[in-house]
């Protein structure tokens, strides 16, 4: 992974020195409330409603066990032994005190981290492939390039107070594990015929408020323009997204409001001024930062494991989780796990400081020390050899972390919703806990198969539920709590948004309502399909009909 | 006489901003005044007779309306009606390194101590200090960082093509085309 020089460790030094300082002058009554509220955003400092929610940046979801330790020491000192793990592969502490916070970022800083632009109206934390570097699909390694557009991003003077936040994913695979569709910009790394590295931009995607996908405004970018080329769109956007209306002003709307041609025109004629220039990326630089991202070093193992097979037919329960946890990895004999967060009776995404401990010290052991974040809040060991899967797995279970059900209905993307945050309309874990509930026979949910259900507490969408199989939004219907049901989105490179299936949903109706939207996939569904192509192929009604019918 | 920021030090301020004047004829004489865009655009040629006059913009005015003027004008303005408010930071970019401007560069407006780093990295070299707050601190905006990864005005050379190379030499100084 990437590690800090000289330059990084001071930058990250002055950032929590300055910090630190704007904290002492807001206490002090120097700087106003609306003076320090950017600042502390651009922090991850939120004030939530029980107390301030910090939100530490992980970049690009790649987590060392030294860093997951010192995580779990922050829970348990600062905050109530546990995390949550976010959908931009970030983690948030929702107890910590604002005084605290300095200090915080300074023990974040003895491990290379920070919570620099996790919140604010500014560049975020650069997202990837959770399996990049491993996946067989790859066709580039996107994380130098997360990388380099990582230090670029941070403190940017000339964007810094951008119209509103700015989203940026990378992806390098024939498959997108990124969400890089619904991006404010998706990155895509790809090869020429020659062989030769370009990047496919696609600029104007997201959610919230008006869900989009993002347009493809450069189909073949020569990789050392990247930086020229995203100044070039930060510059458009930051000098002409809308700031009047903070709904309308995502860069999603001035694609739109321009044209996307339009928009396109003025992007490449901006990027005249730094094309070739300084900020042209020279390939010593490439080669630096690939050199953080080299493959650890594996055994030489002939195959896949010949012991697996034997001990997979042995064992349902260890079945399943290889059926459903485990992906193929391109390295012979190894595989990459998924540690499910989506345990029922636990908010999806949440993992205590002790967790942390036993993860951080399983990574040691079978993972080469390293872990990564997946948008979808789980967590990954991306280089495990296969004959230590049934070890793993042994352990995993005792910490409950083994629950196989990694793309099916009970792995749910959830924000943390109206228990904590500030903004939600609704609560959003105990829906999910329901929902878990009604699907804990573990038999009919691995006949439903692959479904994704997205729960956002409101309009922003942290919980992505635009692009959720199922998608459940929080609404607020004259102060009481209610559920707007989507069907129909999907993530990958074929995203697509979920449209609405009727009038919204008191929350104890939502375990029937789920469950009426399956029964009408399980008795339509033609072999191997799966629930999304059977909503492709059918549309809403039937779905409809059946939900409406019995529900009210 | 009020004060500024210019290149790092306190001065005295000469110049009168004029944010409203109803016409030309309401403007202060014998006094060094910088005026709307709008003011400069219809009355170029009678603004130009006075010895010393400058322009402020807009956060939505655009800086190529200038053409033409680059070379005479010794000074232009770019107002932060809220320090939130980010577009004038591409303002001083564009001034800077596509129109070449290399006269006074001033922030105007809601300029505050916490923002007075990105503002110098963007061009600007002269911090109209909001009026209720202290010069003296404000300058020790300019300290919060020594160095940054990105290519800017100030530093056109961004870190990766120094890294390596004369690493203790450029730090913290400002590189040779420092407006």
């Amino acid at each position: 992974m990437y590690r800090y020089d000289h330059f990084d460790h001071r930058l990250v030094a002055e950032r929590v020195a300055q910090f630190r300082d704007q904290t002492r002058r807001f206490l002090a009554g120097e700087l106003t409330e609306d003076e320090f509220r950017p600042l502390r955003l651009q922090n991850g400092l939120y004030i939530q409603k029980h107390a301030p929610m910090l939100r530490i940046s992980i970049p690009y979801g790649v987590l060392s066990s030294t860093q997951l330790r010192k995580l779990a020491h922050i829970g348990r000192k600062y905050d109530r032994g546990y995390g949550h793990f976010t959908t931009r592969q970030n983690l948030q502490f929702n107890w910590p005190r604002l005084g605290d916070v300095p200090e915080i970022l300074a023990e974040l800083a003895t491990v290379e981290m920070h919570a620099i632009q996790t919140s604010g109206n500014c560049e975020r934390n650069i997202t990837t492939d959770h399996f990049a570097g491993i996946a067989a699909d790859e066709v580039v390694d996107p994380r130098p390039w997360a990388e380099l557009i990582r230090q670029w991003a941070a403190l940017n003077p000339e964007f810094a107070y951008l119209p509103r936040k700015f989203k940026i994913a990378v992806n390098g695979s024939t498959v997108d594990r990124a969400a890089t569709l619904v991006h404010d910009i998706g990155v895509h790394a790809v090869r020429n015929e020659t062989g030769e590295v370009g990047f496919r931009v696609l600029v104007g995607g997201g959610l919230g408020r008006t869900p989009m996908i993002g347009y493809v405004i450069r189909e073949w970018l020569p990789h050392d323009e990247i930086l020229n080329y995203l100044d070039a769109i930060l510059r458009v956007y930051n000098r002409f997204g809308r700031r009047d209306n903070i709904y309308k002003a995502r860069i999603k709307i001035l694609v739109k409001e321009r044209t996307p041609a339009e928009f396109t025109r003025a992007v490449e004629e901006e990027w005249q001024l730094g094309r070739g220039g300084p900020a042209t990326v020279p390939d010593e630089e490439i080669e630096r930062l690939a050199s953080f991202f080299t493959p650890p070093p594996y055994a030489k193992l002939k195959g896949d494991d010949t012991g697996l097979r034997a001990l997979i037919a042995d064992n349902r329960p260890f079945d399943n989780w290889v059926g459903r946890n485990v992906f193929p990895h391109k390295v012979p004999g190894y595989a990459a796990v998924t540690l499910s967060l989506k345990k029922t009776g636990v908010p999806p995404g949440d993992v205590t400081s002790d967790q942390m401990d036993a993860i951080a010290a399983l990574a040691d052991r079978y993972s080469f020390g390293e872990l990564r974040v997946s948008h979808e809040q789980n967590l990954v060991f991306a280089d495990v050899r296969q004959a230590e899967l049934f070890r793993l797995w042994t352990e995993l279970k005792g910490l409950g972390l083994a629950t196989p059900n990694i793309g099916l209905l009970t792995d749910i993307i959830c924000c943390p919703g109206g228990d904590f945050c500030s903004l939600a309309n609704a609560k959003s874990i105990p829906i999910a806990e329901a929902v878990q509930r009604r699907f804990d026979d573990l038999d009919y949910l691995y006949d439903i198969g692959e479904v994704s259900l997205n729960m956002s507490g409101c309009m922003n969408a942290c919980g992505h539920h635009h692009i959720g199989n199922i998608g459940v939004l929080g609404v607020d219907k004259n102060g009481e709590e209610w559920y707007q049901v989507s069907i129909g989105g999907a993530q990958g490179e074929n995203a697509s948004l979920g449209k609405v299936i009727g009038p919204s949903f008191a929350a104890s109706e939502m375990p029937d309502v789920v469950s009426r939207l399956i029964e009408v996939y399980v008795e339509h569904r033609h072999e191997d399909e799966r629930f999304i192509d059977t909503v492709r192929r059918l549309g809403l009604e039937p779905f409809k009909e059946r939900v409406y019918a019995t529900a009210h | 006489m009020p004060r500024l920021i210019k290149d790092s030090a306190i001065v005295e301020d000469r110049w009168t901003v004029v944010r409203e004047p109803s016409s030309l004829a309401a403007l202060p004489l014998e006094t060094p005044v910088i005026v709307p865009l709008a003011l400069w655009k219809s009355d170029r040629n009678a603004l130009a007779t006075r010895s010393e006059v400058g322009v402020w913009l807009k956060p939505d005015d655009d800086p190529g309306a200038l053409a033409g003027d680059f070379a005479s004008l010794p000074l232009i303005a770019v107002d932060f009606p809220k320090f939130t408010d980010g577009r004038g930071y591409s303002t001083a970019k564009l001034l800077r390194d596509k129109y070449r401007f290399t006269g006074e560069l001033r922030a105007i407006g809601d300029v505050l101590r916490d923002q007075l780093y990105y503002m110098r990295q963007c061009g600007f070299d002269a911090f109209a200090v909001r009026a209720d707050r202290s010069l003296e601190d404000a300058l020790k905006g300019f300290a919060d960082f020594s160095d940054g990864y990105q290519a800017t005005v100030r530093q056109p050379i961004p870190l990766f093509r120094r890294r390596t190379t004369a690493a203790l030499v450029t730090e913290n100084t400002p590189a040779a085309n420092d407006p």
